[in-house]
């Protein structure tokens, strides 16, 4: 697949010597969504912020579209969209102005159909006449993706989009990116919310202290380092476990009603047949079973905060 | 290099529209402003001043006046215009921009020029409703009026990236051009002053733009006519290499 943003030993450091970002290295598919997580401070946003040409980089090459950002400026930033997080818009402009400015400023004739087109999608056009001081945080929020999709960029950045967003508006957003990745739009994605990353990315990048420590295919780094936990709930409560549960992977809950068992479900064995067999054995009796594939959170907490993604078999299930 | 003119014309009319929606700010309490001036200075004041160089003094204040006028509106409209969006966080969509440098700087104070060159004819056109006078040179005025527009444009875009807040802003016009206007010959000639003062005038740049928008009135001017248009081009020239300077280095705008 082609790469549509490509970076290359991308390196910042800022006036006062702190290092944001450290020998970036990351190829961007065309047409996919893209998810970059990290904690904050870890760079993600000065990563983007190099690529739009908003900040200048240390050392390091960056492609989009295929143009160098910084030889080429003009084609690769012709080509980019961005949404940034901070709510950043003119507040006496009507909404049809500044937008219609937005298309200008990216060196794009005047098109009327256009500007209407892309209010109409983000249910705007009733505002077009609006002063955007008038209008509420979550319109805002709108009112800056028309800006970025003013000039029909082929990649769009977002920032944060939907941070102060209520859920309605936040559905309808990613209802909205998927429209323009059906388009052909490239979206390179920032949050904070795990949901969104999971619902929406086809890959994810993290970012942690200035480095990319993982880039993946969303569904496969799910099935990769995701671990599954069965719940088996429990007829009678267990002070504790029979010597002959024993296992790592065994847990009880603190009710003792729960025996929480964890595994790799990519293993030929998972190991819950053993499992319920030994109940059996013992004796347990349970009224229900309950199984949970760990979310892209999980792995994310993982990955961030215990510096290595969770090892597949560290949580897979010993016999039993 | 191909200018990107759509970009340029997008600034541009931004900026002209912030105009238009505070035009009372912006045109008539400049125009009505220097009209006092005119009054006081020009017609009761004035009326029983004798004439310098064989001009009225209502007349020969004119020149000063409108360059006042030029001068500051200059400055704030350009420092005000970039100021906003540095202040506001929209200069993101700016700085993202396939726009060079150039560009944003045409587009930014070519407004802001516009607008204090309207304001410029709208108080020469006023002043004849005070004040008989005659323009000896107009081509010259003309070329002056927008020489100075240009250049202190340029200046307040300058401060408008300097300053980091709203006071920074104020300062340099309050402060600094304000009072160099008046000690520059807006309402007198520095013949008029001890030969000592005459020196240390000629030593203040304003005294030259004075000067020189004066000959086009006039005739006649404290200082050479060459001179006044050297020193202009010189302090354009200083203005626009700051620019350059601010855009090479990313000064207050790039990290």
């Amino acid at each position: 697949m082609s790469a549509v943003i490509s970076v290359k030993d991308l390196n910042k450091i800022y006036q006062g010597g702190f290092q944001a970002l450290k020998n970036i290295n990351l190829d961007i598919h065309a047409g996919e969504i893209f998810a970059l997580l990290g904690p904050n401070g870890a760079g993600k946003t000065t990563l983007i912020s190099i690529i739009c040409g908003i900040v200048n980089p240390s050392s390091g090459t960056v492609l989009a579209d295929g143009y160098d950002i910084v030889r080429d400026y003009r084609e690769a930033r012709t080509a980019i969209g961005l949404v940034p997080q901070e709510l950043s818009t003119d507040a006496f402009e009507t909404v049809w102005d500044t937008v219609s400015f937005s298309r200008g400023l990216f060196g794009k004739p005047r098109n009327d159909a256009h500007i209407e087109k892309v209010l109409k999608v983000l249910s705007l056009w009733d505002k077009r006449d609006n002063k955007i001081m008038m209008l509420s945080g979550g319109m805002k929020r709108r009112v800056m993706i028309a800006k970025a999709l003013s000039h029909e960029p082929k990649i769009l950045f977002l920032d944060e989009p939907t941070a102060g967003v209520d859920v309605e508006l936040r559905r309808e957003m990613w209802e909205m990116v998927r429209q323009l990745r059906e388009q052909g739009v490239t979206i390179i994605l920032t949050t904070h919310y795990i949901e969104e990353a999971e619902e929406m990315a086809d890959r994810v990048g993290i970012i942690r202290e200035g480095k990319i420590i993982l880039v993946d295919d969303k569904a496969r780094l799910m099935q990769k380092l995701g671990r599954k936990q069965l719940t088996v709930h429990l007829a009678e409560p267990l002070q504790s476990l029979p010597a002959t549960l024993d296992d790592d992977a065994l847990a009880l809950s603190e009710d003792g009603y729960g025996l929480v068992y964890t595994y790799d479900a990519n293993q030929e064995t998972t190991g819950i047949a053993e499992l319920l067999r030994a109940l059996n054995a013992a004796g347990i009796e349970f009224k229900d079973l309950h199984s949970r594939q760990s979310s892209l959170e999980d792995i994310f907490v993982d990955l961030v905060h215990n510096g290595q993604p969770a090892p597949a078999n560290a949580s897979s299930a010993g016999e039993v | 290099m191909k200018l990107n003119m759509y970009s340029i014309r997008a600034i541009y009319k931004f900026e002209m529209a912030r105009t238009w929606r505070t035009l009372m700010q912006s045109v008539a309490s400049p125009v009505i402003s220097t009209s006092l001036y005119f009054v006081v200075f020009g017609s009761a004041i004035g009326s029983r001043m004798v004439e310098i160089d064989g001009v009225s003094y209502g007349a020969f204040i004119i020149p000063g006046l409108i360059m006042l006028s030029l001068m500051t509106q200059s400055i704030s409209n350009a420092s005000f215009g970039i100021y906003m969006p540095t202040f506001s966080g929209t200069i993101y969509e700016v700085l993202s921009a396939p726009v060079s440098y150039v560009e944003i700087v045409i587009g930014y104070v070519g407004a802001a020029a516009t607008k204090s060159t309207i304001l410029g004819i709208l108080i020469l056109i006023t002043a004849r409703l005070f004040v008989d006078y005659e323009v000896q040179h107009p081509l010259m005025m003309i070329s002056f009026l927008l020489l100075t527009a240009i250049t202190f444009s340029l200046f307040g875009f300058i401060i408008g990236i300097w300053a980091d807040t709203f006071e920074k802003l104020q300062i340099i016009p309050l402060m600094i051009i304000t009072p160099l206007t008046f000690l520059g010959g807006s309402f007198y000639s520095i013949d008029m002053l001890p030969p000592f003062w005459q020196t240390v005038t000629l030593f203040n740049p304003v005294v030259y733009l004075i000067s020189g928008f004066r000959y086009s009135f006039f005739g006649s001017a404290d200082v050479n006519i060459g001179i006044s248009i050297g020193m202009t081009l010189f302090f354009l020239a200083i203005c626009i290499a700051l620019v350059w300077w601010i855009f090479r280095t990313g000064y207050r705008l790039k990290s």
